[in-house]
């Protein structure tokens, strides 16, 4: 990818007119801002108390008193998927956050030295990417059992490697440049430069990276869940809800509909946030898209 | 190229090492004793010593691991614990059903984003275009097993079309275990064919901003062949580095989608390993996936050899020898951008 540094004239007022002119962006920031919103709400106030189960209302259609229906122990679901949002968007999170945390250094070093750690660095690479992330999180999932916590190392760790190779590709672009060795003609060292010219020119690269790797690992959480590898009950979450609906697709299948909706609303809506900044930011990627 | 080639080579060969090490080592560090778990929790110490022995566990580490190691090699992954069958013997049954249905999907997701890719470039920015691509922004959006949970429900709870899970086995007949496979390889195919209809798209377009077309359009040539034949064969890297990287991901898929569905295929049998800590056929089959995606991604790097010619003539470094007219720095710049696109779609995946 050609790297644009940001020019002069690409002041934040400019970016902003941009922004709002941008279609893609727009949806997805308020699709984003909606389930934020929602996961934030769920702390304080929920239609139905998800704890509680009413065996008397169990698997009701929806309904003016359940908008999306009742589950199998009579739980709202609505209720159900505005919980849910809190542990989705929290796994995602910090394994967005154990990727970049780990990988962004670690990228950032290899392009700065290069040489032998670079090329040790792109082996492991290698080496984590032959492991489809499904089967690193059952490896780890069975060493240390199911669990949200063991969901979000496992998404995390295979978040690591693509954030190294971006930032180093990022960085590599970067490196040679003309205000880079003025940098270095000044005396500042190679983790100055990094910190105070590199990485900032490549945020826009994380950025986007980061938003992909959300709505990833919102997807890969549901999948770990629903095959019973993650949250585990009484903890509402998306993927275990799908689970609970699988033997009840023919009498109950609001269970299913509901929370898979909500799945695929949150990833739509970020995969749209990510593609726009990356057209706000990065004018070249407009044209590819 | 050759060199590149070879280094490719030894990659992989040392990824592959590097990787059962991993898995070796994830396998020890499993609580549970094998011996106690097949002689069940009744048998005295004497009698699981015993075992141990027989078993080989009471060798140490570097042993085992290079005696499993050379078990892999010659196809014998050991016994299973819980029945006491050739591990091989096991998986053998189960990849009949999930190489089936990957390569299935992987066929499905091709013949379904190659024309949209095409359709959508070739209309860029027009109605059509926007429709097509937002259908595809949906897709990569959808989780696979809900995907065919629905599928499910219209197909098989509703219009009563085809089974809605369950495997009968290929000696029923090739229709009837194909038909009990279409509803998961439609499952796996649809958000693949998102993800490639959109590589597919934005490759196409960059090639079709390329002096070449213009020249190939300039000279009288039909807009169709210039499209089919120049540049979606221009484009084809970034769909072929996307296509290997699917069919890896499709394996995996397999694993959820096999669930969904009660087939019994290599998902259906780690699972159950798992939780009958039969840990020979868990680290068997993550070994054996592992090992697929290691050789699809060095597939994937050869075949770029065969579809970009430019690219044969590229040894690891610049040497003289190039054919006429085209200049290194544009060779190099190729090169870059084909290493760019796949760490790319890397990331993606």
């Amino acid at each position: 990818m050609t790297m644009r540094i940001d020019l002069p004239e690409e002041t934040i007022a400019g970016v902003l007119a941009k922004a709002f002119g941008n279609r893609s962006f727009l949806i997805g920031l308020a699709i984003t801002l909606l389930v934020v919103a929602v996961a934030l709400l769920s702390f304080v106030w929920t239609p139905y108390d998800v704890t509680r189960l009413v065996i008397a209302d169990k698997t009701q259609a929806p309904s003016w008193a359940h908008w999306f229906g009742t589950d199998h122990f009579g739980r709202d679901i609505l209720s159900m998927i505005m919980v849910g949002a809190r542990n989705s968007i929290a796994v995602a999170l910090v394994a967005v956050g154990i990727g970049m945390g780990i990988g962004v250094p670690l990228g950032a070093f290899a392009a700065a030295r290069g040489g032998l750690a670079d090329e040790a660095l792109m082996r492991v690479n290698d080496l984590v990417f032959a492991f489809p992330a499904l089967l690193s999180a059952i490896m780890i999932t069975a060493i240390f059992g199911p669990g949200a916590v063991n969901a979000i190392i496992a998404i995390g760790i295979f978040n690591i490697p693509v954030f190294a190779r971006v930032t180093r590709a990022g960085a590599l672009a970067i490196w040679p440049r003309e205000f880079i060795l003025a940098a270095r003609a000044a005396g500042k060292g190679m983790t100055r430069i990094t910190a105070e010219h590199i990485l900032p020119n490549i945020t826009t690269l994380l950025l986007v990276q980061g938003t992909i790797q959300f709505a990833l690992g919102i997807l890969a959480e549901a999948g770990l869940s629903y095959v019973g590898l993650g949250a585990q009950p009484p903890m509402p979450s998306w993927g275990r809800m799908l689970f609970d609906a699988q033997t009840r697709m023919v009498t109950a299948p609001w269970m299913a509909i509901f929370p898979g909706m909500a799945i695929v609303i949150t990833v739509l809506g970020l995969n749209l946030l990510g593609d726009g900044i990356a057209d706000i930011l990065d004018p070249k990627s407009r044209r590819r898209r | 190229m050759t060199a590149h080639l070879l280094k490719r080579l030894i990659i992989a060969a040392l990824t592959l090492v590097l990787a059962s090490i991993v898995v070796f080592a994830v396998m020890e560090i499993l609580p549970g004793d094998p011996a106690r778990l097949m002689l069940g929790m009744n048998a005295s110490a004497d009698q699981v010593e015993v075992l141990r022995n027989q078993m080989g566990l009471n060798a140490p580490l570097v042993l085992r691991y290079l005696h499993w190691a050379a078990g892999l090699l010659s196809l014998d992954f050991g016994r299973s614990y819980t029945y006491s069958v050739p591990v091989i013997d096991l998986v053998r049954e189960r990849i009949a059903v999930s190489l089936p249905l990957a390569l299935i999907a992987l066929a499905l997701s091709t013949i379904i984003a190659i024309p949209v890719g095409v359709f959508s470039a070739s209309r860029q920015g027009r109605a059509g275009d926007t429709l097509a691509m937002g259908a595809a922004q949906l897709g990569v959006a959808v989780p696979n097993f809900w995907f065919a949970l629905m599928l499910i429900y219209l197909f098989a709870v509703w219009l009563h079309l085809v089974p809605a899970g369950g495997f009968p086995g290929w000696s029923a007949g090739i229709w009837a275990a194909l038909k009990s496979l279409l509803l998961p390889a439609v499952a796996l195919a649809l958000p693949q064919a998102a993800i490639l209809a959109r590589v597919a798209r934005s490759a196409l377009i960059e090639v079709l901003n390329e002096d070449y077309i213009r020249t190939a359009r300039a000279k009288g040539l039909p807009y169709r062949a210039v499209l089919w034949r120049h540049a979606l064969r221009n484009a084809m890297i970034p769909v072929l580095t996307i296509l290997g990287l699917q069919f890896a991901f499709l394996l995996a898929g397999t694993i959820i989608i096999e669930n969904v569905f009660y087939l019994p295929g290599l998902g259906r049998l780690i699972f159950q390993a798992i939780t009958q800590r039969d840990l020979i056929v868990v680290e068997s089959i993550v070994m054996l996936l592992v090992a697929a995606v290691i050789l699809i991604n060095l597939l994937v790097d050869f075949s770029y050899a065969i579809v970009d010619p430019r690219l044969r003539a590229i040894p690891g470094k610049v040497r003289s020898g190039f054919p006429s007219g085209i200049a290194p720095k544009q060779i190099l710049r190729a090169v870059q951008r084909f290493r760019e696109t796949r760490n790319r779609s890397r990331g993606r995946q």
